[in-house]
């Protein structure tokens, strides 16, 4: 389990801030993260994550609720997660509140 | 995730957070630059307007730039960029504001900091102000100050930095770097991560307008250019997590062009204050174009068909070494405004490639340096 420990706090509260928007655009075909001067086209999974980064759940409750939903082995999640949310935080597009 | 650029700009991406991605086909438009106005309180010498300013009479009105907002949209822009000259100079700046938020943009407040009081930085937050990016001129106030032509300049950024944290909007500062300042990129980004910018822009001057005007008095030594490239690198590594820093490259000093706009009529549009619909900011420079306005059309509609946005776009236009190059669609053959402005064809590479039979001129043109005092930007009053 060592390998896949995250960097991300599995109890920090991921949340999207002031700048940064996930929306939903036909003419580009999906989801489309907007931040300054930047957009990151978001795949159906990273936008899963993404809706749910909004400071009332932890890292570890997306983890569960995704694992859950798509019946996906959960170490799988986590590294995916985490991985996001790392890039994200790195791009200082991303608050995390740890309690 | 992939990454885009929201301008489709000149600008290389701190290699740690960048990606890249295919433009969709047929393309969509992702940014739009909105030049509300060209007054501006400030004259510095590499100003990217064209030297024949807009005259205050000719503005768009507010509604005017409330359709053309909403017809960005849904043409798929996803970023407005609320420039100038100084967009702050519009006295309706919050009601525009409002118009491209209500619109679904993104919206983007380039600004020089100098009038915008806190006051008014707050009913702009109301309005929907998603993201600001202040202009610095230098690391220092008195430096600052005189390439500003301004006096006070540099303070008043600083206040509206302050501001704009305390509201928790995300802050770009945008340091233009130059033969006066290119040796102090240190303190400039130092300077940005002090007033708590999530993102700070190292942009070489790009000669256009006053810039090619002020080029023999801005252009860095070689030496200057080559220590300021190692210095970005090592800042980036010094700051990561802390800052992204981007840079626009010094392309005199360059082998391979820039892909100018993302590739012409492919990523953004530009909206001048009289409403005419550009490429890119320079376009106007090439003889022989016809723009479209908004004011006469749809912006889909100059999108799609108007000539100045077909001339360049695609690569059926291009003339050797671009027609066979592995490169064509990953720079576009670089800058049509700096083909034509050096070589006098604005179907030939780009001369900063150096495949261009015309490369050295780069070179030479870098090397014209001279200590001539700056031919500021000056508006006009007499509109």
């Amino acid at each position: 389990m060592s390998e896949t420990t995250p960097v991300i706090p599995i109890n920090a509260r991921p949340r999207l801030p002031r700048g940064v928007r996930l929306i939903h655009n036909e003419a580009h075909g999906g989801w489309v993260l907007l931040a300054p001067e930047r957009l990151f086209k978001a795949d159906a999974i990273a936008a899963e994550i993404l809706k749910r980064c909004t400071g009332d759940a932890t890292v570890d409750s997306i983890v569960d609720e995704l694992a859950s939903t798509y019946s996906a082995p959960r170490e799988r999640i986590l590294a995916d997660v985490s991985a996001l949310l790392k890039g994200l935080a790195e791009k200082k597009l991303l608050e995390l509140e740890v309690q | 995730m992939t990454e885009d650029s929201g301008l489709g700009s000149n600008r290389t991406r701190d290699p740690q957070t960048a990606r890249e991605v295919e433009a969709p086909s047929p393309p969509h438009p992702i940014g739009m630059l909105a030049e509300l106005t060209h007054r501006c309180p400030l004259g510095c010498p590499y100003c990217s307007n064209p030297l024949a300013l807009d005259a205050r009479g000719s503005e768009l009105d507010t509604q005017t730039w409330a359709r053309v907002f909403r017809e960005a949209a849904a043409l798929g822009v996803l970023h407005v960029h609320l420039s100038g000259g100084e967009p702050a100079a519009r006295r309706d700046l919050v009601e525009i504001m409002a118009a491209a938020h209500e619109s679904g943009l993104y919206t983007n407040l380039i600004t020089s900091a100098v009038g915008i009081t806190t006051t008014r930085l707050a009913k702009l937050a109301d309005a929907g102000l998603d993201h600001v990016q202040i202009s610095i001129q230098d690391s220092e106030a008195v430096s600052a100050d005189q390439i500003a032509h301004y006096q006070g300049a540099f303070a008043r950024k600083k206040e509206l930095a302050a501001a704009i944290v305390r509201l928790k909007i995300p802050l770009t500062v945008n340091a233009v770097v130059h033969r006066a300042n290119v040796d102090r990129i240190g303190a400039m980004v130092d300077l940005a991560i002090d007033l708590r910018a999530s993102r700070v822009e190292i942009a070489h001057v790009q000669y256009y307008g006053w810039a090619l005007r002020n080029r023999a008095a801005l252009m860095p030594t070689a030496e200057q250019t080559a220590r300021a490239i190692k210095t970005v690198e090592e800042l980036r590594e010094r700051h990561h997590g802390k800052i992204v820093i981007d840079a626009v490259a010094p392309d005199y000093y360059a082998r391979f062009p820039k892909p100018c706009v993302g590739g012409w009529g492919r990523r953004s549009l530009n909206v001048t204050p009289a409403g005419k619909v550009l490429p890119c900011h320079a376009a106007e420079t090439i003889p022989g174009l016809e723009f479209w306005s908004v004011r006469d059309h749809s912006l889909a509609d100059i999108w799609a068909m108007s000539p100045s946005f077909n001339a360049f776009r695609g690569t059926d236009w291009m003339e050797e070494p671009c027609r066979s190059c592995a490169r064509r669609d990953i720079d576009f053959g670089g800058c049509r405004c700096q083909a034509l402005a050096i070589t006098g064809n604005a179907r030939a590479a780009d001369p900063v490639c150096h495949l261009s039979a015309l490369h050295g001129r780069m070179a030479s043109l870098a090397a014209a340096q001279k200590n001539a005092p700056y031919v500021y930007r000056v508006f006009e009053l007499s509109e």
